[in-house]
């Protein structure tokens, strides 16, 4: 995010495109909120994680191109940092249970249906590069090829991430059998922040962004 | 833009798919609903309180 090389001329906002650009960054605030729960699970931390997009999206705003989607730009912002703070081990151990445990012990009715908190816990036992494409394509209705530019990897990598996710899922649901320590188990976790570490090296040119 | 056939084209087979089978299936209504859920929850006041926080900072 540091390197400015002056490629392209970045115009001068007027004010009418700052006003534009705060009522668009309003506008995604929700779909933001949605996103990071379903990346980090606990309602708190996904809010401080959207705060924190908030806040680089407005001092980056000179980057963004009037006219583009901004919901798909708030998120390459959103997800670098939340694998930032993943590999800073921020969530460490702490969402899957406490995740759980809040959901299922919430009376029915009112925060998710039994089958939608299943299906929650499901979701977080996914590795989280296969989670962010299931919840880019399946639940944000992202195209393959947006969610692709939002994580920075090639369409067909999102493809089989998204094919994986389901297949898992799918499976996970119809057996009703969800792993609930998967991501508090050391060796899990180990494999998951390579992972993130491999998501992550990727990711600087998508973000400071074209 | 450029939907590239080469890798929208054709799926690669069924063998992959046995699990998933034709279409969406059953809980991927549900997963919409998760993430719809949060869309339609009303904002916390902290959200706008850094919204308009934004602004001013802005006007300085």
């Amino acid at each position: 995010m540091s390197k400015d090389q002056k490629k392209r001329e970045l115009p001068e906002r007027s004010t009418q495109d700052k006003s534009d650009f705060k009522r668009e960054l309003t506008e995604v605030v929700p779909h933001l909120r949605a996103f990071a729960r379903g990346l980090c699970g606990r309602p708190d931390m996904a809010d401080d994680l959207v705060q924190e997009a908030l806040l680089k999206a407005w001092a980056a705003q000179e980057r963004f191109e009037p006219g583009t989607s901004m919901r798909a730009w708030t998120f390459v912002i959103l997800r670098n940092a939340y694998l930032t703070d993943m590999r800073r081990n921020r969530f460490r151990g702490e969402y899957d249970e406490t995740v759980a445990e809040r959901i299922l012990t919430a009376p029915a009715g009112q925060e998710e249906p039994l089958h939608l908190s299943d299906l929650h816990r499901a979701l977080l036992t996914l590795p989280p590069e296969r989670r962010e494409a299931l919840l880019l394509v399946g639940a944000g209705g992202f195209s393959y090829e947006e969610a692709a530019n939002i994580c920075g990897c090639a369409v067909g990598t999102i493809k089989s991430r998204v094919g994986r996710a389901r297949a898992a899922l799918s499976s996970m649901m119809e057996d009703g059998d969800i792993p609930d320590r998967e991501l508090t188990d050391p060796s899990a976790h180990r494999a998951i922040l390579e992972e993130l570490d491999e998501v992550a090296a990727g990711r600087g040119e998508a973000a400071a962004g074209k | 833009m450029s939907s590239s056939q080469d890798e929208n084209g054709p799926r690669k087979g069924p063998e992959n798919s046995d699990k998933v089978k034709v279409g969406d299936p059953e809980w991927a209504g549900s997963l919409k609903k998760l993430y719809n859920s949060v869309v339609d929850e009303p904002l916390p006041d902290s959200f706008k309180n850094l919204l308009s926080q934004l602004d001013q900072d802005g006007k300085k």
